[in-house]
This record gives structure tokens, sequence and C-alpha cells, in this order.
């Protein structure tokens, strides 16, 4: 394998104070030297990188890959490909398959198609619970043999603060997080949309912030009595927010993620039934999304992560209550934050890729996350002025269910690259 | 082919004043066709109506099917037991083979709200919602709101109490934009359990007390009460809903003017109602069922292109109004 040059790009790495103009040397799998004009050493492959951002690889550490169960909209081949398209080296798997990833064998499987399908990494998720149903709790230990690197039961919240203490105790002895779909169940049950003036209008039973916030507070909590490390998934309200803030200045172990559609679309565009606006949590209020950036720039929420949420047409072509919730979002997360945070510049580059590459691997544990020799070189390289318009049709996803259909974006992916290997370049699947 | 309210008919919320007069105004010539012996008049003569009920219906359905057949249109009931929709088939297809079967306009009663406006986005049919979930009834709005103008002469400044559970009735919605948009005043009344949580935001004043609102209002429209409501927790009995939120006698009693009475059936007598109410000298209850007829058979007239002027010789029997816009 010859040596990959990254030449001229605008390095960044925050994890280092990084961000200056310069050429990276990739070899045998590492980065082999970072910074400075490096020439062209050991008959290196070169790409030009003038003009783009040379950054540790993004890793998005909530999707949906629906393998084993749902290969009819999502497999881990295409989700891996699909998150390589979108700048991604590396993504974390929901267990909530068909049958739930509950068990060393099942997460040995999706370690194994994620081999085979040599795009971006994959690392599975393994449930809380067998089944994910929320009674009994599913063997950590094995799970993590297996290649596990969290645990959830995402798609449904931990109803039993009793189960949800044990999880965050038990976990403490493998060191992964818990991560919690915050969703006081009574509250959300039928619930379509947010709940307030537009579900009102619309006819479409709400989902209230407090649903949502009550299991925040309650997880915040138990991981003050337990000193396990709760991960907060996709959170949507300006009370979530403030409530994490709660914790975290109590030294509390709590992260937490935001989702690129809580940060850009409001509860306004499910007006018209539009069923690619549907999501749990759903879109929210103008000012959820702006404490929800605000949250992002000043680091209260630690990273940013898609809820990649593959569905069939079928499914989300028929009436607002009965589809199912959920978007793709690992081909639009970079521009859907570089277009509607990085461009009024109130957040920088640096900042976009510590919530994008390197806060995942350092919360979750994983490799990645910076640009040093020695460190693996997943890396991507990106366009930030790239501007183009979202044609679904064109994902490498097989999902297609996306609200931003037809939308103007800025900056793309140009190039990713997995352990030295190009896994994308520039509208093809390597 | 688009009239003086659009292709559809989807709810009053996205209709402006003036169309909503219109089509009141329309109502006008076509409420004698239904007191005449031979009730039958050619201005839909050769359309093709199809009444797609999901929801079980007996007055809405009956009343749409009085208004076609007195406009001349052939008709075609669909109800979802015993249909194709039983048998598993998506609301996408049913569209898509009506539409095959080339028909002009559908009439859909629905439990999901959007539906109407799913189906009006996916065919070129004219689409009547005839009550799509806790969304919008538009022609009963507008056969209220033309049964409190029959009385009021305007709406204008007239203050109407909707009463009962407001957060699942299509009616309180449809009602609440179209009194509005003509004028009056309008305010809800019931459990806040009953209520959307944002309903200070709808420009609506709220009573929680049923006795303030009696002694606001001059008309009240009475809302049935679901019964699923107490099973489902939202109220505990309907026995205290009548003591506490119930139209009595008593209670109209002490108002200090007389109170128009509507409600949209069916009623529960004794619940939200009490049988002398209803059946008490202010009650516009039937009145408003025999609007009905009338409101519908301008919408159908209005969306086949028929031209408002013309509904007066279109009652005498030109049956023009579709005709001449179909090219």
């Amino acid at each position: 394998m010859k040596p990959l040059l990254l030449r001229g790009g605008r390095l960044i790495d925050p994890s280092r104070g990084i961000d200056e103009k310069g050429d990276l040397l990739i070899a045998r799998g590492v980065v082999e030297s970072v910074g400075g004009k490096l020439g062209n050493p050991d008959d290196a492959e070169v790409i030009d990188c003038a003009g783009l951002i040379v950054s540790p690889g993004f890793i998005d550490v909530h999707c949906h890959l629906r393998e084993p169960g749902r290969e009819d909209v999502e497999t881990v081949a295409t989700g891996a490909r699909a998150a390589a398209a979108g700048g991604f080296t590396a993504v974390c798997a929901m267990p909530n398959t068909e049958p739930v990833t509950d068990n060393q064998a099942a997460v040995g499987f999706i370690v194994r198609q994620a081999q085979r399908a040599a795009a971006a990494r994959v690392y599975p998720i393994g449930a809380i619970s067998v089944g994910q149903a929320g009674k009994v709790l599913a063997e950590f230990g094995e799970m993590v043999g297996a290649g596990a690197v969290a645990v959830s039961d995402d798609g449904k919240p931990v109803a039993s603060a009793q189960l949800m203490r044990t999880a965050l105790e038990y976990a403490r002895t493998f060191r992964i997080p818990v991560i919690d779909h915050c969703e006081e169940p009574t509250l959300a049950a039928g619930g379509a949309m947010n709940e307030g003036i537009v579900s009102a209008e619309l006819g479409l039973k709400g989902i209230p912030a407090e649903a949502e916030e009550i299991m925040v507070i309650r997880d915040i909590l138990l991981a003050r009595l337990t000193g396990g490390h709760v991960h907060l998934a996709h959170m949507s309200t300006r009370g979530s927010v403030e409530l994490i803030r709660w914790g975290k200045d109590r030294g509390i172990n709590v992260t937490a993620e935001v989702c690129p559609h809580h940060l850009s679309l409001t509860e306004e565009s499910v007006r018209g039934y539009d069923t690619d606006a549907k999501m749990n949590p759903p879109l929210r209020t103008a000012a959820d999304v702006e404490a929800l950036q605000e949250a992002v720039k000043d680091g209260t929420i630690d990273l940013i992560a898609t809820d990649h949420a593959p569905h069939h047409y079928d499914e989300k072509e028929r009436e607002f209550a009965d589809a199912p919730n959920g978007i793709v979002g690992l081909e639009t997360a970079l521009s859907v934050v570089v277009t509607n945070l990085v461009k009024d510049g109130s957040l920088g580059y640096s900042d976009l890729i510590e919530r994008m590459a390197c806060a995942p691997a350092r919360i979750f544990n994983l490799p990645g996350g910076r640009l040093e020799k020695g460190s693996v070189a997943d890396i991507t390289v990106f366009d930030p002025r790239a501007e183009w318009v979202v044609e679904p049709s064109k994902f490498l996803s097989k999902g297609r269910n996306t609200p931003y259909a037809g939308m103007a974006l800025t900056g793309r992916a140009a190039c990713t690259i997995v352990a030295g290997l190009v896994v994308y370049r520039s509208g093809v699947s390597a | 082919m688009t009239g003086a309210l659009g292709k559809d008919l989807l709810g009053l919320e996205s209709l402006t004043g003036d169309q909503i007069r219109l089509i009141l105004d329309t109502a006008e010539p076509f409420k004698e066709i239904s007191e005449r012996a031979i009730k039958k008049v050619p201005a839909l003569r050769g359309s093709t109506i199809v009444n797609l009920f999901f929801e079980n219906s007996t007055r809405t359905r009956i009343s749409f099917e009085f208004a076609e057949k007195r406009l001349s249109a052939d008709t075609v009931n669909v109800s979802s037991s015993g249909s194709s929709v039983s048998k598993g088939e998506t609301l996408v297809d049913t569209a898509r083979n009506l539409e095959a079967m080339r028909i002009d306009m559908v009439v859909i009663r629905h439990s999901a709200s959007g539906a109407a406006q799913f189906l009006a986005e996916r065919i070129e049919s004219n689409v009547i919602n005839a009550g799509d979930g806790t969304h919008e009834h538009p022609t009963q709005g507008l056969l209220d709101i033309l049964t409190l103008r029959d009385n009021f002469g305007s709406l204008e400044g007239r203050r109407v109490c909707i009463c009962g559970d407001i957060l699942h009735s299509r009616v309180a919605r449809s009602n609440i934009w179209g009194l509005t948009k003509l004028g009056a005043e309008v305010a809800v009344c019931g459990p806040r359990s009953l209520m959307p949580s944002a309903i200070d935001e709808f420009g609506v004043k709220v009573f929680d007390r049923i006795e303030d609102a009696i002694e606001w209002a001059e008309a009240l429209n009475v809302l049935r009460l679901q019964l699923e409501r107490m099973t489902s927790g939202y109220i505990p009995s309907s026995r205290e809903y009548n003591r506490v939120f119930g139209i009595t006698r008593e209670r109209l009693d002490r108002a200090p003017r007389d109170v128009l009475i509507l409600h949209p059936g069916p009623m529960n007598r004794g619940v939200e109602i009490d049988s002398d109410v209803a059946d008490g000298p202010h009650s516009v209850i039937l009145d408003q069922v025999t609007n009905g007829v009338a409101v519908r058979m301008a919408v159908l007239y209005l969306l086949a292109g028929g031209k408002p002027e013309l509904a007066e010789a279109a009652k005498g029997g030109s049956g023009r109004g579709r005709e001449e816009d179909r090219s």
C-alpha cells in the first residue's frame, strides 16, 4: 500500500490546537507526519487538498443501520458507504434491529458485516435490556468483548428508573457510556409532533418538551447517584440544555448530543403534514433551536450525531400519525451544520470538528479524533465552500426520507480516509 | 380546474373571509331546492363523486349524498369496512385507483388528521374534507356559521362560545377559523384537560367555568362529548361532566339574554346538553342539519367551477356551471 499525501489543505485538530495550512502524510494506516511542506516522500499518492479542510475523521455515535431485520431499508454496508460519503470515518449502530442486538453473537455479526463493507467503520452499540424490553439487563461484558462501544435501548426510553440505575452502575466496570433516549413514555404516548400551537392547529397529538426534560433530569440525578456515565441522545429542547448545564456545573458525568435537524428546523416544517419532518424527538420551536445552537457553541452539548433513520418510502407515504419516525442524516449532517451554524460565523471550523470528530472519539473511547504522528489515519477532507442541492435519489443510503430534499446547502465531504485507505472521494464511493 | 375556492376544500383555516362569505351566499339559493316537491337540479349532471368514508358517519355522509343527488351528480359510497381498505390497501393506492376511474370529486372522512390534504396532493380530482381526525370539518363549520348568520344577520362582533372537548374536535377548529375570519368574537369553554395546551395562542377567549361562558355568549355551540374520553382518563365521568359543564336549563335561565343553542350532533342528551335545552325555543340544532345540505351543495357547485352568480340560474335548471369550465 502506497503512502498517501494530503497536500496543501488546512489542517485542523482542536484536540492539539492545530489550525494551519500544510501537508499530511499517511503510511501503513497511521499518520506519519503533520504539517509543513513535505515534497513527495516515498513516491506517495498525492491528493490535492488546496482550499479544503483536513480534519480528524468524523464519528457519528448515533445511527440506525437496520441490519439485521430491515435490509430492505438499509444494511451495514449501505449505511457504512453513506457514512463515508457524508465524511464519517466511523459510526455507531444502534441496537434496535430485528432481532435486537442484545448479545455477543449479534454484536459480532455487526462487526463482521462492517469488515465486509470496507467503508466507514461501524461500531455496534448493545442493548441495555434483553430485547429492549426494559426488564432484564443484557450482557454488557460479553457485548463489549465482541466489540460493543456503548449500550442503549434507543428508540425506546428506559422507563424504569431502577433499571437505568442498575445499567449505569453495571456499565462502570466496562467504562462504557449508557445512552438514553429521554422520553417519559406516558406523556409522549401517541404523540406525532411537538406539542404547541402547530400541533393544536393541525390536530395532531403533541409530545411536550417536558416528556424529554423529565427523563433528562432523572438520568442526570441517576448519574450523580451511581457515578456512571450517562450520554443523552438527540437533545431537542431548551429545557434539556438548561438541565445538562445544571448537571455539568455540579461535575456529574453527563454528556449529550444533538442532531443537525434539531439545530436547523422547527415544528413549522410539519405544516402540510410532511412525514419527512416527523421524527422522535420531534422538531421543536425556534427558541429551542436557538438554545441548542448556543449549547453546541458553548460545549454544553458535547457532540453532533445524526440519528440517521432510514425508512422505506411506502412507510413514509401515508397519514402523518401513522408514518414512522426518523430521517436519514449521514449524507447531509456536515452540510446542515456548516449551512446553519458555520456560515454565519457563529461556529468556527475548529469547534465543528471538535463536536463531530474529537468529542465523539474521546467520549466513546474510540480510535481517531486527532491528527498526530502515530494516530490511526481516519481522516475527513471536506470542502467548506461547496454548494450543492440535496437530491435524495443520489444518496448512497437506501433511505430517501429527508426534509432537506431540494434545499441548497454549503459544505461537503471531498475525501474520506479510513485506516489510510480512501473509502470515499468526491462523488464516487471507492 | 379551479374555481373561486381553488381545487379543494380542506379546511376553513386556508380560506379568506370573502371565500367563506361566497360559500354562504351561494348556499342561500340552494336552500330552496330542498323545499320543492322535486328536489333536483341539473347543475352537476354527468359528474361522478365518490364519498370515501373511512370513519363511521351517518349525518355527514347522508347530507353530502343528498347534496350531490339534488345537484344530479352520480355518486358512489365507499366505506372502510368491506372495501379494499379493510384488506390493507394504503390511502395512496386507494386514491390512485379512484383517479384511474376518472372521477370528478372525492368527499373524504378519515380518522387521521391531514388525510384530506394527503389525498388532495395526490389526485387531480377536487377533494372535500368531510372531517379529518382532530383537524378540520369545514362543511360542519360552514353550516354552523350559516345557521348563526341566519339568526344574527351578520357575524361581525357576535359572541360565540364553543363548549366541550376542544382538544379532539375538528368541528371546534373549523368554527374557530371561520367565525374569526367573519369578525365574530370566539370563546371556548371546557375542562382544561380537553383543551390544547396552546389554546391561548389561538386568539380566542378561554372560559374555565361554563357559567362565565353563558354570561358572555350570544350563542353556544355545544360539542359532543366522545364517550371514550372518560375511559382514556381525560375526565372522570359523564355524570360529573354534566354537573360541571352541562348546558342545563337552570344555567341558561341565569343568562342575561337569550342564548342561541347549536350542536353538531349526535347529541348525548343529559351529558353535554339537557333535553329541555336541545328541544327548547332557542335551539337551532335541526336548522343546522337543514343548512348542512345547502352548504354542501354550494361547496360542490363552487368546486366544480360553478359561478356564484349562476347559482340562482343553476338552481333553475340551466346546469351549465360545470360543463362550460370543463375544457
